[in-house]
């Protein structure tokens, strides 16, 4: 029983010379890094809050070689974006273009703050100019006058 | 005057609610696709039963036809499959299938067994005239005009509902 226990502990230990490093995923790395770069800003369809750089939908996976094939062929970044937007339209893009139809999106956020700030400057300057016997007493203060007293 | 203090916050929670209730609504998977009112792309592949013929994008100009994409590994495409196969009875539109990122073992006993609805399958293996015609999900079903215009597109199942009020009223209009 010991023998055996030593036979399978040694397999174990033997096992991590059997072992090798990874294959590079790539033969180009600055070619890769290109791609995710590109692909990171593209959004999966499939999976829609993904990016096609993370996503390990089977499209996504096409696409990313789509991109690879592209770029290798010396395509330029603007090239790449212009054949998916072709395809799939403005949807995927994370960054759309700005035109009529996204006006609101890009810009509405900022309209609201602009808008809220606004706002609430208008009224602070209106109470400003109140006089006090417009405000209810303060309580606080009220109580502590009460007690001086 | 006064009651405008009142009225201004109900009217923009109104808005916010309009849009909302607009947002509930929609189906964020169904992408409206850029190709719809232009040509479409082109193409060349073999036929899902004789790899020795090819059919291209050419050959389908001067007649209203349909692209349905499918694969034996769709599961929605068996749902929709009977509704084609009842559909192509009619025999009222050329329908061409474009057999996507399959195996023509796999594709052919398929048609087999749930019975072959097209009028030619065309065999996209890699998925890349996929990709050209912009599907993400199958199934989906494009309509092609006489001059090789994309004129509908419908993502997922065409279901009998869709060919009675989008599909057939539009094969008319483009045949009339």
């Amino acid at each position: 029983m010991a023998r055996l226990f030593a036979m399978l502990l040694c397999c174990l230990f033997a096992l991590p010379g059997v072992a090798k490093d990874a294959a590079p995923a790539t033969q180009d790395p600055v070619l890769e890094a290109r791609m995710l770069r590109i692909t990171s800003e593209l959004r999966c369809l499939v999976c829609q809050n993904q990016t096609i750089a993370d996503s390990h939908a089977d499209l996504a996976v096409d696409l990313r070689n789509q991109v690879r094939e592209m770029l290798r062929d010396g395509r330029s970044e603007e090239q790449v974006l212009s054949y998916m937007t072709d395809r799939y339209g403005d949807f995927v893009l994370y960054r759309p273009p700005v035109k009529p139809a996204t006006l609101l999106l890009w810009f509405g956020p900022a309209t609201l703050l602009v808008g809220g700030l606004c706002a609430l400057v208008l009224v602070l300057r209106r109470r400003s100019r109140l006089a006090d016997d417009q405000f209810e007493p303060d309580e606080f203060a009220a109580e502590q006058r009460e007690g001086a007293t | 005057m006064k009651s405008l203090r009142f009225i201004a916050p109900l009217a923009i929670f109104a808005i916010l609610v309009v849009f909302l209730f607009r947002g509930l609504n929609l189906d964020p998977r169904e992408v409206p696709s850029p190709l719809i009112n232009k040509p479409a792309p082109a193409f060349t592949l073999t036929r899902l039963d004789d790899a020795t013929r090819t059919i291209r994008r050419e050959d389908m100009l001067g007649k209203v036809w349909m692209l349905n994409v499918w694969a034996s590994w769709c599961v929605a495409c068996r749902q929709e499959h009977p509704v084609l196969v009842e559909f192509a009875r009619t025999k009222s539109v050329a329908l061409i299938g474009l057999n996507y990122k399959d195996t023509r073992p796999d594709a052919s006993g398929w048609l087999k067994q749930f019975g072959n609805p097209y009028d030619a399958s065309i065999f996209d293996s890699e998925g890349k005239v996929g990709i050209d015609f912009g599907v993400y999900g199958v199934p989906e079903t494009f309509v092609i005009d006489k001059q090789g215009v994309i004129r509908m597109k419908q993502i997922g199942p065409v279901t009998p509902e869709v060919l009675a009020t989008r599909i057939q009223p539009l094969i008319k209009e483009l045949n009339g």
